[in-house]
């Protein structure tokens, strides 16, 4: 039987907050999937008109071309410092960072401890995908050990390049962050616990709790040199060891 | 400097402690919050500066200090200012470098403040106070001409303006409703489309054409806002060059020498960027020599030269690693070049 367009449903549509523009990213990556949830919770919540997103250095770097709100760009590692200058100024304002881990916890370490140590109001969206992808493929503080790179083709090596670097937990024995969770996009279930993370941290800024972040477990399938679906597993069965799931603080 | 940037109705000043410019700091964590304003003492200058660049963004007047090294520090950051077109006052109490030198006076910093210091084609407005009322009423002015051309203004002053006392009229406090509106701020995006404000464009043709404008304005600036001071240099056989606290001294120097008979004048440039090529230029016509006095190794007399080039002599007197020239210091120097 043929359906007419009446008695159509529409189960699923692009969220009001992307404008039509066509995402920057390769074939498979999840930076994609970070852009929708967050313009679904932006919809869902209702807070478009005073939502302001900072973008930084990387392959999101124009990623404020894409949301109908007020948008920035900051130097790398910047961030949460223009994101402090933003809300100080306009407690109304809701305001987001989009930062990857080289921008967060290599050249911007200094910036975002010190905004999550002084509880600043904003929302930190990180995401933690092990490498350098713009400049590509190039070792993330956050690369596993024995991944190889473009800068350690032979795979990191603890002795002359450190451990994978765990973020979060340095900041969550701060006293002032209020969420901070780590999620991950690998299948469906996964996804699902993304965006209750992402909405709650929002919610938090919302309601004036203070500092959220939510780091997303990610992948890179140009860089990694693995097909879309081989990245999911290798997250799964990888890199989720290192960066285990789930939340570190929740004062909210 | 800080009272007079809460007189000019800055409401976000964003600093980190450093001599000899703390005083600032410490006067804005006093007196910002009384004033409705925002205050943070940030990790460091890269930090301060870039929260001068969120609340800059977002529509408010705003402000950082700091001295010679944070400064250097602060320059990724003017640089972006500059290129996301966005109004911010800098204040630099410099002293004595390279390296982390000393705390006393110096000018070393010119080049950095006026060729650029950050990366890119970007200019500052630079503007020289040599006494605490200039300084003032040089601060007023640095936020109106900041908004006014959408571009980072620096006040470049100097160790010894930033730790002497001098008695002063304050002005009467900007009301915030009279500032310029700033259609183009972050304010969220409520009954317009949304605004965005970034230095970034990939495409070579759109950053040609985003560069070529701004210079155009840089262009106009230059036709505009040029400021200089001269004193008695309607008779002078020569002409001190000097800016800031080298241009006070310089004033004492032209007493003594007037009451020896030698005709000395002054002529103090205030915009350092735009710096005053065409005044020098018609001075040069006129007088045999020009000398130019700094707290450096020579830095702002390339400007000077270039302005006169081989219209008159343009020797050149400085003292370096924080040591202040004296009124006789640059007396005899002038005795030296024929005045």
């Amino acid at each position: 039987m043929a359906a007419s367009e009446e008695n159509m449903v529409k189960v699923f549509e692009r969220p009001r907050s992307l404008n039509d523009a066509q995402f920057s990213y390769c074939p498979g990556c999840h930076h994609g999937i970070v852009a929708r949830i967050i313009a679904q919770t932006i919809d869902e919540l209702g807070i478009l008109e005073r939502t302001v997103v900072v973008a930084s250095v990387g392959c999101s770097v124009s990623m404020y071309e894409w949301f109908r709100c007020d948008g920035t760009q900051a130097a790398h590692g910047r961030a949460s410092a223009v994101a402090t200058g933003i809300k100080r100024v306009n407690p109304d304002l809701i305001v987001f960072t989009y930062q990857g881990d080289g921008d967060l916890a290599a050249i911007g370490t200094a910036e975002s401890i010190h905004a999550a140590n002084r509880g600043e109001n904003i929302t930190v969206i990180f995401i933690n995908n092990q490498i350098y992808g713009m400049t590509g493929g190039q070792m993330a503080p956050t690369t596993l050990i024995g991944q190889r790179t473009t800068s350690c083709p032979d795979g990191r090596d603890a002795q002359f390049m450190g451990y994978p670097i765990r973020f979060l937990d340095m900041i969550a024995q701060l006293d002032a962050p209020v969420y901070i969770t780590r999620q991950a996009l690998y299948d469906q279930k996964r996804i699902m616990a993304t965006s209750r993370a992402v909405k709650k941290a929002f919610q938090c800024q919302i309601e004036g709790k203070g500092y959220s972040l939510v780091e997303i477990v990610t992948n890179c399938p140009t860089n990694w040199r693995m097909s879309p679906v081989e990245t999911n597993k290798y997250l799964m069965n990888e890199v989720i060891k290192a960066y285990p799931l789930g939340d570190l603080v929740d004062r909210s | 400097m800080a009272e007079a940037a809460i007189c000019a109705g800055c409401r976000a000043y964003f600093g980190y402690p450093i001599t000899p410019q703390t005083e600032l700091l410490e006067y804005m964590a006093a007196h910002m919050p009384a004033a409705g304003g925002v205050f943070v003492q940030a990790e460091s200058e890269l930090a301060a500066i870039n929260m001068c660049y969120g609340a800059s963004a977002a529509g408010v007047r705003t402000m950082t200090s700091s001295s010679s090294p944070g400064i250097s520090l602060k320059m990724e950051g003017i640089s972006y200012l500059a290129a996301a077109d966005l109004p911010c006052v800098i204040i630099n109490v410099a002293r004595g470098g390279p390296g982390l030198g000393n705390i006393a006076p110096a000018q070393g910093d010119y080049f950095q403040a006026t060729k650029g210091g950050g990366h890119g084609d970007y200019r500052m407005i630079v503007l020289g106070p040599a006494t605490i009322a200039e300084a003032i009423e040089l601060v007023m002015l640095a936020f109106d001409l900041a908004d006014k051309y959408r571009l980072p203004v620096m006040v470049l002053s100097d160790g010894m303006l930033g730790q002497m006392m001098e008695p002063v009229a304050l002005p009467a406090h900007v009301a915030l409703d009279s500032l310029p509106d700033k259609p183009w701020a972050l304010t969220g995006a409520r009954g317009r489309g949304p605004n965005s404000i970034s230095s970034f464009a990939m495409d070579p043709r759109d950053l040609s054409r985003i560069d070529t404008k701004r210079q155009s304005r840089y262009r106009q600036i230059e036709k505009s806002e040029v400021r200089y001071r001269e004193t008695e240099t309607a008779d002078a056989t020569i002409v001190v060059v000097a800016y800031g606290t080298m241009a006070r001294i310089a004033r004492t120097a032209i007493r003594i020498a007037r009451s020896e008979g030698i005709k000395l004048g002054l002529l103090q440039p205030i915009t350092l960027w735009p710096f005053p090529y065409a005044p020098l230029r018609s001075l040069s016509r006129r007088v045999s020599t020009i000398l130019t006095v700094e707290m450096s190794a020579g830095q702002m007399v390339e400007d000077v030269r270039l302005a006169v080039a081989d219209r008159a002599d343009t020797p050149f007197y400085g003292q370096l690693g924080g040591l202040v020239p004296t009124p006789k210091d640059i007396l005899r120097e002038v005795k030296r070049h024929g005045g």
